[in-house]
């Protein structure tokens, strides 16, 4: 029986001409060197997220409280920059003559700036919704009004100025808007109030969360601190090296959140600015003011953006300080460990 | 330079794991450290790093009683120390060769001024041409001897290897315990943990068997 045979063919020794031979190869070269921490991972990109949604959530409340503060302000200087002279009519009473001497008799007053007598048809305006159109004021024992601008700063003497009226036209009644104005800074009070309570616990949900994230995102990370201390690492070179990448990824996400909520009030602030003077923009206008936050608006979202990069970088020191401090925690007390000897 | 005197340790009201230990690791010596599994030798080792606090006895490390080194000084002494973990403990994220230098990267040392010994340590375990790939891609034997050259790349004092020919094949592991044995002869002092008896008969060097916590040492 024939034994299979495997021929092979021996090699030959050819050499190929010099050209042809390979070069000698270079050496390798090394890749750039990367971070200890690394860059981006599915739980660093996570927290960025949240850091950016916090961070919108805080500055858009932040952004609202202002917005109110602003508005209960102008509110409250809107009326208490007017007082009103109110004459009521009576049977053979002169009311036009006795409109432009109250209306004289306090602007004789220092303080006042300026006296405006609501004509017929300001008034007939101002009575419409209850009363109709083409209402004929001299059917009916409608008071009449003087409108009368003063100085916020140095106001008038109101009660000389409501005794002098009393003696000269015993139908006029002075009314400073005292009791608006003081309904209206409690008022506005209480909203700022409100507002900055919701602000602090916004803050303070986005600082838990934050901490919290930073927290979750670290533990995922702690065989990198292990190592890290096990070659010699000191506490503060890990910490530094694990500072450096969350302040960079709570820059990242602060921005996006701050930057979305600036946009959303400039977006509002242009909308509003589009629209004036269509039915819709004057309600939102007289209820919530202008959109536009002004610039202490835009620094707080600025400042909020700079807190959560800080308190993201300073949870991270703290958390890795924490973590080494386990570590020696395990080394001095050998019952906490959960690695069995081999 | 590193001396123990009836060193004991317990994990919190359990036995003993390790009892009465009394040796000296001096400067340049060669020794393994075997014994069957559950016998103590990973604990042993986590005492030489100085990352257990024994229960009682003294430790001197490097002239040092080691209950007295305050925390922050404990990393410079660690410096002193190369450890090879048995399970490696490579960063994922990082290349053999910035696996290898982060000892030094960790001094604060510049790249220029290292880039070459790590290139020719690489070289010397057989992974000149592996220096940009990441530890996942790498075999056993690869990862084993990544991390031997990281525990080599600062000259320690003392080597400390947990079964480090655990993963390599027969000819493999003949050629980490020379390399283990070139730097012994460079005057570091290397305490190999291992249950492989073929690879102690290659030596002759110092036994250390710990059994149910006890050490018996053959000179």
């Amino acid at each position: 029986m024939n034994k299979p045979t495997t021929t092979r063919r021996k090699p030959t020794a050819v050499t190929p001409p010099p050209e042809a031979q390979p070069a000698r190869r270079p050496p390798m070269r090394v890749r750039p060197t990367g971070p200890i921490v690394p860059p981006s991972n599915i739980q660093g990109n996570a927290l960025m997220v949240v850091i950016a949604i916090m961070s919108f959530l805080a500055c858009l409340t932040l952004g609202g409280v202002s917005m109110v503060r602003a508005t209960a302000a102008s509110w409250q200087s809107q009326i208490s920059r007017e007082i009103t002279i109110q004459i009521k009519p009576e049977e053979n009473f002169d009311m036009d003559a006795a409109l432009i001497k109250a209306r004289d008799l306090a602007l004789s007053f220092v303080g006042t700036k300026d006296g405006k007598i609501m004509d017929d048809q300001a008034t007939a305006r101002l009575l419409e919704p209850w009363l109709g159109a083409g209402l004929d004021l001299a059917e009916l024992p409608v008071p009449r009004l003087v409108i009368v601008t003063i100085d916020e700063t140095s106001p008038p003497d109101f009660e000389a100025m409501r005794a002098q009226l009393a003696r000269a036209i015993p139908q006029a009644f002075l009314d400073d808007h005292r009791t608006w104005v003081d309904r209206l800074v409690s008022m506005a009070r209480t909203t700022v109030l409100i507002g900055t309570a919701i602000l602090s616990l916004v803050f303070v949900a986005m600082v838990l969360t934050v901490v919290f994230a930073t927290r979750g995102t670290l533990s995922g990370n702690r065989h990198i601190v292990e190592v890290l201390h096990f070659v010699g690492a000191e506490a503060s070179f890990v910490a530094k090296e694990f500072q450096m990448h969350f302040l960079k990824i709570s820059l990242k996400g602060s921005a996006a959140g701050g930057i979305l909520a600036a946009a959303v009030f400039g977006a509002a602030s242009f909308w509003q600015g589009r629209t004036l003077a269509t039915p819709q923009t004057d309600q939102a206008t007289a209820l919530f003011g202008t959109f536009s936050i002004g610039w202490m608006g835009y620094l707080g979202i600025f400042a909020t953006m700079l807190v959560i990069a800080l308190l993201t970088t300073l949870t991270a020191r703290i958390t890795v300080m924490r973590t080494i401090d386990e570590i020696d925690l395990i080394r001095s007390d050998p019952a906490r460990t959960d690695n069995l000897p081999d | 330079m590193i001396h123990f005197e009836n060193v004991g340790l317990r994990y919190g009201m359990g036995p003993e794991i390790l009892r009465d230990l009394t040796f000296d690791i001096p400067k340049r010596s060669f020794q393994f450290l075997t014994g069957p599994s559950g016998a103590g030798k990973t604990t042993l080792l986590r005492l030489l790093l100085m990352s257990l606090k024994p229960t009682r006895g003294l430790i001197r490390m490097f002239e040092r009683d080691v209950s007295r080194i305050p925390r922050n000084e404990l990393p410079m002494l660690r410096r002193r120390v190369g450890i090879v973990f048995q399970d490696f403990r490579l960063l994922d994220h990082l290349t053999t060769y910035e696996n290898v230098a982060l000892p030094l990267r960790v001094r604060g040392k510049d790249e220029s001024s290292y880039k070459t010994d790590v290139l020719e340590l690489l070289k010397w375990v057989g992974l000149g041409e592996r220096i940009n790939v990441l530890p996942p891609v790498l075999s056993g034997g690869e990862k084993q001897r990544v991390a031997i050259a990281r525990a080599l790349i600062d000259r320690p004092e003392v080597l400390l290897a947990d079964e480090p020919t655990g993963n390599v094949d027969p000819p493999m592991a003949k050629r980490l315990l020379n390399l283990f044995m070139e730097l012994n002869r460079l005057g570091t002092a290397v305490v190999i943990a291992t249950h492989d008896l073929g690879l102690m008969d290659q030596v002759d060097a110092r036994r250390m068997i710990l059994t149910e916590g006890r050490l018996d040492i053959y000179e």
